[in-house]
């Protein structure tokens, strides 16, 4: 791990909100509001890998999205390395984009279908204008290298890869410019079971490495329990409950968390213990519930959480959760 | 979890040899060969392997319903009461399909109609198979979605379905598939568009309606922690070959297979006390063999750690016990013994 000065946290995020104005139904009615993240705040360290989990729909994604500045937040403090990524213009943020990239769920609809793989590759290269060509090249056969392609591939076409191989194509072309940040958008939701161990592997060596720091989104929780550090829970655009991976894990506080962690369970000694079954779905972003958001869902909920929303608040040390009661 | 009952005669599904060949740019590709398997009444028997496995087909060869052309069923028989699914005439095939047999689609927004009424698309289903008026079919519509825990379901059922949130589209089609009470359910990769809460109630649904109505289930899948939940035997697949098949007690904790060992071990792990640092998940080397250019041997040879020179033979079925085989050369010697 690599320390800049005292302060170890890379990226700093404060009270982050995205909304999405939608269309109105007439021209009288107000105009509706879809709050993807409604006030988000964490910090990752260098190095470091946080992990955000939920169901979808509860902006875990826009909040990767937001942080690179691909969609616009509403309001909210984003401070990368010490620099406010909300004041920078377009060409302030252009030098800014190659130390933060992005790997995508989806390996068959994030690649080009008409360009070979190792132009893929090059592209963020040609892009920042990286060296002269014959650098490029060379990039692009080390990178191949590095995510355990062939060289002879680079001349092949995405149609042409398995699943696996092309999340190792977008592994490589988030590789090439050398960021220190990578927002991982469920990189191995799409893959196979002997697949997606292959390239969870393949990120935590990349990892150990090259010191990068990961956000690492996913609705498994068994992935995010082997790759991340911390871990912050997300319900309907807000972190329901944020901590280190072994409390998570050892000592879930949050309702949902638990409910979570039930519905996943699967080795014998989950058997034994009490299933907890959520009813229902997600609420609607456009008209989310009054008082804590999870209170449709919740079994233990009171008039309380029906009117007044639980703040994320720190239940013991590290450990942080948005609930009204003592859960733990 | 449902009672396996064990004699021969609750069996209600009985494939032997099922193979099935694709013509693919002029050349005849083998996608599966020689599945057989049993299926007993009110059992849930699971099927898992990685994309390409044949997984999907077996469910579609069973029915009858593979594109053809390219591909041709060209051996094997499927038994439903001693009725060869795979002789039977156009007419009878369609009066099986959704009334003794029918699947649940991975997809829930592809597989429904967008421009019908759940409630119409239900009312089809049950028209076909029962000679009713379409009130009193809808009537059924309605029990049927209650059946299937929709709440408000004479309001559901006017409803298109992209009104619909995805774990209720999955429900109607569950509902739709249970509404003339078949023998067989295929639910094939049933929740995997879903989240894992949404995903738990619709594991519930099905147990509840198996132990209600003794439906048997073969649920096909990617996901072991699927079939850990649901199944009660469970049957590997790899590059179209039934590699290995016994209980869920006997796949989990005495896996045979060099694959199945793999695969399970590969599949990271929920710990309720995980270790600080982090440990690299023993994964299987390699990729699936392409079926086009197949190899001769054993398709799971080259990435197979425990490999010989015997492997460059296909090896056979070895049967362990009743409805507990391996196909590799290590359980040769167990065989015997």
């Amino acid at each position: 791990m690599s320390a800049s000065g005292n302060n170890t946290a890379l990226l700093e995020v404060e009270d982050l909100k995205v909304q999405f104005k939608l269309k109105r139904e007439n021209l009288l009615s107000a105009q509706p509001i879809l709050h993807a993240v409604d006030g988000v705040s964490f910090t990752i360290d260098r190095g470091k890998t946080l992990g955000l989990v939920g169901e979808s729909g509860c902006g875990k994604s826009t909040s990767g999205l937001a942080l690179l500045g691909l969609v616009k937040p509403s309001h909210g403090k984003l401070l990368f390395d010490g620099i406010d990524l909300s004041s920078l213009n377009l060409k302030q943020m252009f030098p800014m984009r190659r130390r933060m990239q992005i790997i995508f769920q989806d390996p068959y609809s994030s690649l080009n279908p008409r360009q070979t793989a190792g132009d893929i590759v090059a592209e963020p290269l040609t892009i920042h204008q990286e060296g002269t060509p014959s650098d490029r090249k060379e990039r692009v056969s080390e990178l191949f290298a590095v995510v355990g392609l062939r060289q002879n591939q680079k001349e092949l076409y995405p149609h042409q890869f398995s699943g696996g191989q092309r999340q190792r194509i977008c592994i490589a072309r988030a590789l090439a410019l050398n960021p220190e940040f990578i927002v991982c958008d469920e990189p191995v939701s799409a893959l196979d079971v002997a697949i997606q161990a292959q390239v969870l592997n393949l990120l935590c060596k990349l990892q150990d490495e090259l010191d990068l720091t990961y956000l690492f989104i996913s609705h498994d929780l068994a992935v995010i329990q082997h790759v991340c550090d911390e871990i912050a829970v997300m319900y309907l655009g807000t972190i329901v409950e944020k901590t280190t991976r072994r409390q998570l894990f050892n000592g879930p506080r949050h309702p949902y968390t638990k409910a979570l962690l039930s519905a996943v369970l699967q080795n014998e000694e989950s058997k034994r213990t009490e299933r907890i079954r959520l009813v229902g779905d997600i609420p609607n972003p456009i008209n989310k519930p009054t008082g804590c958001r999870f209170h449709t869902r919740c079994r233990y909920a009171e008039d309380v959480c029906r009117s007044v929303e639980p703040e994320l608040t720190e239940k013991s040390p590290g450990h942080w959760e948005a609930c009204h009661f003592e859960t733990a | 979890m449902s009672v396996v009952l064990n004699n021969k005669e609750s069996t209600v599904l009985c494939v032997e040899g099922l193979t099935v060949d694709f013509d693919v740019k002029g050349k005849s590709v083998n996608i599966l060969s020689e599945i057989s398997f049993d299926l007993r009444s009110g059992e849930t028997l699971g099927i898992i392997g990685e994309s390409g496995c044949g997984k999907s087909m077996t469910a579609l060869a069973l029915l009858r319903m593979i594109p053809s052309p390219p591909g041709r069923i060209t051996g094997g028989k499927v038994l439903l009461n001693n009725e060869n699914l795979l002789t039977a005439t156009k007419n009878r095939i369609n009066s099986i399909r959704g009334k003794e047999i029918s699947m649940i689609f991975q997809e829930p927004m592809s597989s429904l109609n967008p421009v019908y009424t759940v409630g119409n698309q239900i009312v089809e289903t049950i028209r076909r198979h029962k000679l009713i008026s379409r009130h009193e079919a809808l009537e059924e519509a309605v029990e049927l979605l209650r059946m299937v825990q929709i709440p408000a379901p004479d309001r559901r059922i006017n409803e298109y379905p992209h009104q619909l949130s995805g774990g209720m589209r999955q429900r109607v089609m569950i509902a739709m598939a249970l509404a003339c009470s078949p023998k067989v359910l295929i639910a094939d990769e049933p929740t995997t568009a879903l989240d894992v809460t949404v995903q738990a109630q619709i594991f519930d649904l099905l147990k509840e309606i198996q132990e209600q109505n003794g439906t048997s289930i073969i649920l096909i899948t990617h996901d072991f922690s699927a079939v850990t939940e649901m199944a009660d035997r469970v049957l590997v697949m790899y590059a179209g070959h039934k590699i290995e098949e016994g209980t869920l007690g006997q796949i989990t904790d005495e896996a045979k297979h060099p694959y199945t060992q793999g695969l399970l071990r590969s599949m990271p792990e929920i710990k309720s006390d995980p270790k600080e640092i982090r440990e690299p998940l023993p994964e299987i080397p390699g990729v699936v063999p392409d079926l086009i250019n197949r190899q001769e041997g054993c398709p799971f040879g080259p990435r197979c750690s425990f490999a010989m020179t015997k492997c460059l033979q296909m090896p056979q079925s070895f049967a362990l016990s009743e409805n507990r085989s391996v196909k590799c050369w290590l359980a040769q010697q167990e065989n015997a013994a």
